[in-house]
């Protein structure tokens, strides 16, 4: 089961290693993190998206909040919340291909944000399954660069 | 205020937190630590190996519940002390390890003597820092003993840079620590201790399972009040001992790998079982599809990470053991235990500890000679392997803190460092170390500390010439085949010792066992005592690894 994990921590150095140090000693393999400071700039925010084991899991979060810099774990999986990410993409686009490109890049709210005679970087930001539709739609044309941020959640609401 | 620099800040913060002894080695990075150091109301301990500094601070932390402190330079000295950190992490044991760092401006350069040991140390303890900062030093400390002796306690390393110890701050001592994200959980739910009281009123067939947490706790008083209140027999995990008294009718021993038949036979049978600060190690458990099948569990600890981990918990209580225990014991009335004691009873009486009492020197009989000799008042530490679970089995250990032994870990060469700490914190005291051959080698340089620091422990070395324990599994899983486990090129103990300035004696007889103890215990001199045991003998009764607590083997007919 894939799982996406906030995790409030003090914003000290080292703090990455000790939380990266947890999943790895157990065997997980981190899909994805994001690490940035909040409202607050003695702390930041962790999204971190993994696969594994249910009850492992919750074990690993149990440790997680054992770990001194660590003030809240939540598993936004579990609860209703909201989901980003940003994602750039190198697609081939010579003259004839444009039009149809930019046709896909209205439909999902994309932006081209450089371009050049082969070339259009394509910017999208969404859910998960927002950017597979996308990047599915372009791969024909020819991709010849991605990169993604890794995805940013937060819990709906007041919580 | 007048400015001191980074070491007597640290010296000073010592102070503040009572540390009244020191267990290290000298380095260039704290050279300045170590001048300060020169002229403090603090016992320092010089020991000959790092390893063996933060064993000694550790069985100075179990054996009198305060920190343990040690101090280690750069480089090779704080990496000589990982054993011991790690050892400490296993079982939950309060420690400070100060290293010595190179200066701030060549971290990362691989400078001389540099190691990454906040890198290396994170995963064996509880919280480490690498002050960057001499402003930072005195909260840091702060911090770090409430982190070591709070909550779950545990090692915490603090990395000092050269240049911090060196640079100038004015001394302010925090009176208090405050962070967000550290709050142990003290107190257990109401509700929950209810549920408890109510399961224990209603049970016939109950077991208290007691581990290392109700001596960390200091529940040793509280524990025997449920125990006796409700009458149910308490069983205690290998750092549990000593938190019920090993004598008493209500004790079933050790239960586990090596653990009694009776108390196997009680938890496999019981309806109930009382968990308190015991964690459910696969040492204890055997096979866990099969661990207490028929019981539902009641789980105290302070750690939540610690519940249903490896066994699914029908009530868990978060909070510090003792608490739970006091809050718990207002609620408590029996059940009807009578049929229950009495079928233990039973066990007891058909499958006793025992052991071949024919043909040459037995360890279990050399234990039990300690026990009489000692009153059973004696503080014991253990290497590993056999000598350790003849030191858990023949030995009644009547109060906390009188049993150390390393059993996470389960660290060769702990042994005999702790009883140096030990005896440094207890110079009354009588102290010893019970080894073996093998264990006992792995720090026996620490001889030279004992008589420096007049430390007059005892080292009763169980002497098989093998490495004991690994060739048992080699005897029984193995087809005896004894690959590396003859150690019988060794040193002539009793010289060794000697040569160190401490007294040896050696002992092959039955008739020799007591009055070598006796001189052992009047010495004020460090007394090895090199035992010739027998040399195939084997601890008994044992579940093999992973096989059911009910499937114990046995020696002897
Ligand atoms: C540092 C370390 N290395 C290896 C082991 C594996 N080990 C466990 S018990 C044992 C044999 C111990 O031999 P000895 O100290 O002579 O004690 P005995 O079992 O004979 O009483 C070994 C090698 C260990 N526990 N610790």
């Amino acid at each position: 089961m894939r799982h996406t994990i906030s995790v409030l921590v003090e914003n000290k150095f080292g703090v990455l290693a000790r939380i990266a140090g947890l999943f790895s000693s157990r065997g997980f393999n981190i899909d994805s993190l994001t690490v940035g400071e909040t409202e607050d700039p003695t702390v930041s925010r962790m999204t971190i998206v993994v696969k594994g084991d249910d009850r492992i899991l919750e074990q690993v979060m149990k440790q997680l909040h054992k770990l001194i810099d660590v003030i809240k774990v939540t598993d936004l999986t579990k609860k209703d919340h909201v989901e980003r990410e940003l994602v750039l993409i190198k697609v081939a686009a010579d003259t004839s291909k444009r039009p149809e490109i930019m046709e896909i890049v209205g439909i999902f709210r994309a932006r081209i944000i450089d371009v050049n005679t082969e070339i259009m970087t394509v910017e999208v930001t969404g859910a998960e399954t927002k950017i597979e539709a996308i990047i599915e739609l372009l791969k024909p044309y020819g991709i010849r660069e991605l990169i993604r941020t890794g995805k940013v959640a937060v819990a709906r609401g007041n919580k | 205020m007048s400015k001191l620099n980074g070491a007597q800040i640290v010296v000073e913060s010592l102070l503040k937190e009572n540390v009244e002894v020191i267990f290290g080695y000298q380095g260039g990075a704290v050279l300045p630590l170590f001048d300060a150091l020169y002229d403090a109301p603090i016992k320092f301990i010089l020991v000959r190996h790092e390893q063996g500094a933060a064993h000694a601070a550790d069985g100075y932390a179990r054996s009198t519940g305060k920190v343990g402190v040690c101090i280690a330079t750069s480089g090779p000295g704080a990496t000589n002390l990982v054993t011991g950190i790690a050892t400490a992490y296993m079982d939950s044991i309060p420690m400070i390890a100060l290293t010595g760092q190179v200066p701030t401006a060549m971290i990362g350069n691989d400078a001389f003597q540099e190691a990454d040991i906040t890198g290396i140390t994170r995963p064996i303890t509880k919280h480490n820092y690498l002050v960057k900062e001499v402003n930072e030093l005195a909260k840091t400390i702060k911090e770090a003993f409430h982190i070591a002796r709070t909550g779950r306690p545990g090692p915490v390393l603090i990395d000092l840079p050269k240049d911090v110890s060196t640079g100038m701050a004015e001394f302010k001592y925090p009176t208090e620590v405050r962070m967000r994200s550290y709050n142990p959980t003290y107190f257990g739910h109401p509700g929950q201790i209810k549920r408890a009281a109510a399961a224990i009123a209603t049970t016939s067939r109950p077991v208290i399972y007691a581990g290392g947490g109700v001596i960390s706790s200091g529940a040793a008083a509280e524990l025997k009040e449920l125990a006796e209140k409700t009458n149910i027999p308490v069983t205690m995990t290998l750092l549990g001992l000593g938190g019920f008294p090993g004598d008493h009718a209500l004790s079933l021993g050790m239960l586990g790998m090596h653990g009694t038949k009776y108390a196997n036979y009680a938890i496999s049978e019981s309806d109930l079982i009382i968990a308190v600060g015991a964690r459910f190690d696969d040492r204890v458990t055997g096979k866990v599809d099969e661990f207490a099948p028929h019981a539902k569990i009641i789980h105290i600890d302070i750690d939540p990470a610690a519940i249903s981990k490896n066994i699914e918990v029908d009530i868990p209580i978060v909070g510090d053991v003792g608490n739970v225990l006091r809050e718990l014991n207002k609620l408590v009335k029996p059940g009807d235990t009578a049929a229950w004691l009495a079928k233990i009873e039973e066990w007891k009486k058909k499958h006793p500890l025992t052991y071949q009492k024919e043909g040459e020197l037995k360890p279990q009989y050399v234990v039990e000679q300690i026990y009489e000799v000692t009153k059973g008042e004696a503080i014991i530490t253990t290497e590993v392997g056999q000598n350790q679970m003849w030191a858990a089995q023949f030995y009644k250990y009547l109060k906390p803190r009188t049993f150390l032994s390393s059993g996470g870990l389960g660290t060769m060469g702990y042994g005999f460092p702790a009883a140096i700490g030990a005896q440094a914190g207890h110079p009354e005291a009588v102290v010893f170390d019970i080894a073996g051959d093998g264990s006992f080698q792995m720090n026996i340089q620490e001889l030279a500390t004992a008589v420096q620091y007049k430390l007059p422990v005892n080292i009763a070395i169980l002497n098989n010439r093998y490495l004991g324990m690994v060739r048992q599994w080699q005897e029984l899983f193995f087809k005896k085949r004894y690959a590396q486990t003859d150690i019988s090129v060794a040193p002539d103990f009793v010289k060794v010792a000697e040569a160190y300035g401490a007294e040896g004696i050696l002992i092959t007889k039955e008739e020799e066992v007591r009055p070598a103890l006796q001189q052992a215990v009047a010495s004020s001199k460090p007394v090895v005592m090199d035992f010739r045991i027998a040399r195939e003998e084997n601890v008994f009764p044992m579940v093999p690894a992973g096989a059911a607590l009910t499937q114990m083997i046995e020696g002897m007919a």
